[in-house]
């Protein structure tokens, strides 16, 4: 059954700040970051910050993994007279595009009129990521995996990986596919961290962090901000750019997934996975698509072998043949006739975590507004409908499919 | 796994760099541990096992838990090499893996592997527990090649 709000919302305005390697943004505060981003994206709509009247976050109001955003000192600093609409999902980076579907909860409340969905991410040398598991004190819960020497997402994403790579046969060539055909996108882009393209050559001698992930498996580290605002389609109408129209969104998951590879618990299929099983069939069910009839997929890609089990679970292909999906080449991008190839779905065509910047999933909303705008840089011709998804990692995950007006 | 990767043996991590803490669901199964008895959390009305162990069990919502007393043997469900000691940085290989624990349906716990050469784990392997003295007192459950 389609969604009750389906086309009754609309991303409006995107902003963000450079993308820094880690680290150096400093001397730039998170708020500083965030406040350039949220005025950008109020430039980019053709309104007010005055106008914000509502905030809708992910990963618990997380500015990155240590610091939280606070909605009134954001206030307190950009001047927004007042607020009617702050709340948050909970979880991490796996809620960034059901943002947006919270922001159309508070919309369509008529709680708010303009609702800004912001990340900002800094890391200091104390805040450094990768380690985040790691220098945290265990909790009773996290006493049952941290002392396996499980500290880093990227430990943690493998054995996940190795699961799927047994089961089903799946090969690090696809993984190298992955990084390779999403850094093919990122030549022109000016704003990428890494643009040079990367040879199989290259790939293969990336060094082994955690076997069977390389270095170059592993997304950027950066630092910098990204704002979204969305408001109703009257109102965005009104705004500068044609409205990137919010067709389907939703967020959450089941219940064999659960806290994932914090938990380790969970039973096949579904350990093999990216957990986005659940929200893909809803996002699917709300809007009467598939995954064929997306002509851009916007993967949330912190390790690569996610965006391989992602493709499977929104059903670019069957369960288990990812590996011979991704070395097709149906992932990539045709610059020349600004399609797919192969038949398939162009994957990341801004480059991705892997490759652009890592803000936490918002560079991948900002690539899908672009693409359904028509104003990307890798524009994939006559784009109506993008698919955008949050990181796989503890519940809830989201997605968001963005249609063109 | 990288095929032609040689690691060499798979050692546990030190136990005088490891951390737990426990809570009153937990620390049930840190004191059996204390015992060299490795057990998982069995809800005590349908006998469903849940790992870690938490207040209610989520087949039938009952809050009385069972601590049985294990074989101590499992298999390995999945696997990661490492190359570093996270507690330093410094090169050391170990094998964090996942184990489907012998006489608890459904339990897992994530440990380390030793008894063999990294490049020699795989899923599937047959594995028993090998007791780590850890800081504070306590010990902790890792795993050793059958």
């Amino acid at each position: 059954m389609a969604w009750a709000h389906q086309d009754k919302t609309a991303i409006v305005g995107v902003g963000a700040t450079d993308y820094y390697v880690r680290g150096k943004s400093w001397p730039r505060t998170i708020n500083d970051m965030a406040g350039e981003a949220i005025l950008k994206a109020c430039a980019d709509a053709g309104i007010s910050i005055r106008d914000i009247d509502g905030f809708s976050y992910y990963s618990t109001a997380g500015a990155g993994y240590l610091d939280k955003f606070d909605t009134a000192s954001l206030m307190e600093t950009l001047g927004m007279p007042n607020v009617s609409f702050s709340a948050t999902l909970t979880s991490g980076g796996g809620g960034c595009p059901g943002a947006i579907g919270l922001a159309t909860a508070g919309l369509m409340n008529e709680d708010c009129r303009y609702a800004v969905t912001v990340m900002a991410l800094q890391q200091l040398p104390q805040h450094r990521l990768g380690v985040v598991f790691g220098a945290a004190a265990p909790s009773p819960e996290n006493s049952f995996l941290q002392p396996s020497g499980l500290v880093g997402p990227g430990h943690l994403m493998s054995m996940l990986t190795r699961r799927h790579m047994h089961l089903y046969g799946t090969t690090q060539d696809a993984f190298g596919e992955i990084v390779m055909a999403t850094r093919a996108n990122t030549h022109n882009r000016p704003k990428a961290v890494r643009k040079a393209p990367l040879t199989k050559e290259e790939y293969d001698a990336s060094i082994m962090l955690a076997d069977p992930l390389r270095r170059l498996d592993f997304c950027l580290e950066t630092d910098g901000a990204v704002a979204v605002i969305t408001t109703t389609m009257d109102r965005a109408k009104d705004c500068r750019h044609k409205p990137a129209v919010v067709h389907a969104c939703a967020h959450g998951g089941q219940r064999e997934w659960g806290r994932a590879f914090a938990w380790m618990g969970m039973p096949d299929p579904h350990f093999a996975s990216s957990g986005h099983q659940f929200t893909a069939d809803r996002i699917w069910a709300q809007s009467g698509l598939s995954a064929r009839d997306m002509d851009v997929a916007l993967i949330y890609d912190h390790f690569s072998p996610m965006v391989l089990m992602q493709l499977e679970d929104y059903g670019f292909c069957e369960k288990g043949e990812g590996n011979d999906y991704v070395l097709s080449g149906k992932i990539r991008y045709d610059a020349a006739t600004g399609s797919g190839v192969n038949g398939g779905v162009p994957v990341n065509t801004h480059g991705g975590n892997l490759n652009e910047a890592y803000i936490i999933g918002m560079t991948h909303i900002v690539e899908g507004v672009e693409q359904v705008r028509g104003t990307a840089i890798n524009q994939v011709k006559d784009a109506e409908f993008a698919l955008v998804s949050g990181g796989p990692a503890s519940l809830p995950v989201s997605s968001l499919i963005l249609r063109s007006e | 796994m990288g095929d032609h990767v040689k690691y060499g043996p798979a050692r546990i991590l030190p136990g005088e760099q490891l951390r737990i803490s426990t809570n009153p669901d937990t620390e049930p199964f840190w004191e059996a541990a204390k015992e060299g008895r490795l057990t998982a959390c069995q809800c005590a009305d349908c006998g469903h096992f849940r790992m870690p162990p938490s207040p209610y069990c989520p087949e039938c919502s009952s809050s009385s838990k069972a601590w049985p007393t294990l074989p101590g043997t499992g298999t390995v469900f999945s696997y990661v090499v490492c190359n570093r000691n996270p507690a330093n940085g410094e090169e050391y290989v170990y094998v964090p893996v996942v184990v489907d624990i012998d006489g608890a349906p459904g339990a897992r716990l994530n440990a380390n592997v030793t008894g063999c050469n990294a490049e020699d784990v795989h899923i599937g392997m047959k594995v028993a527990v090998e007791w780590t003295p850890i800081q504070d007192g306590w010990v902790l459950p890792n795993f050793r090649k059958v």
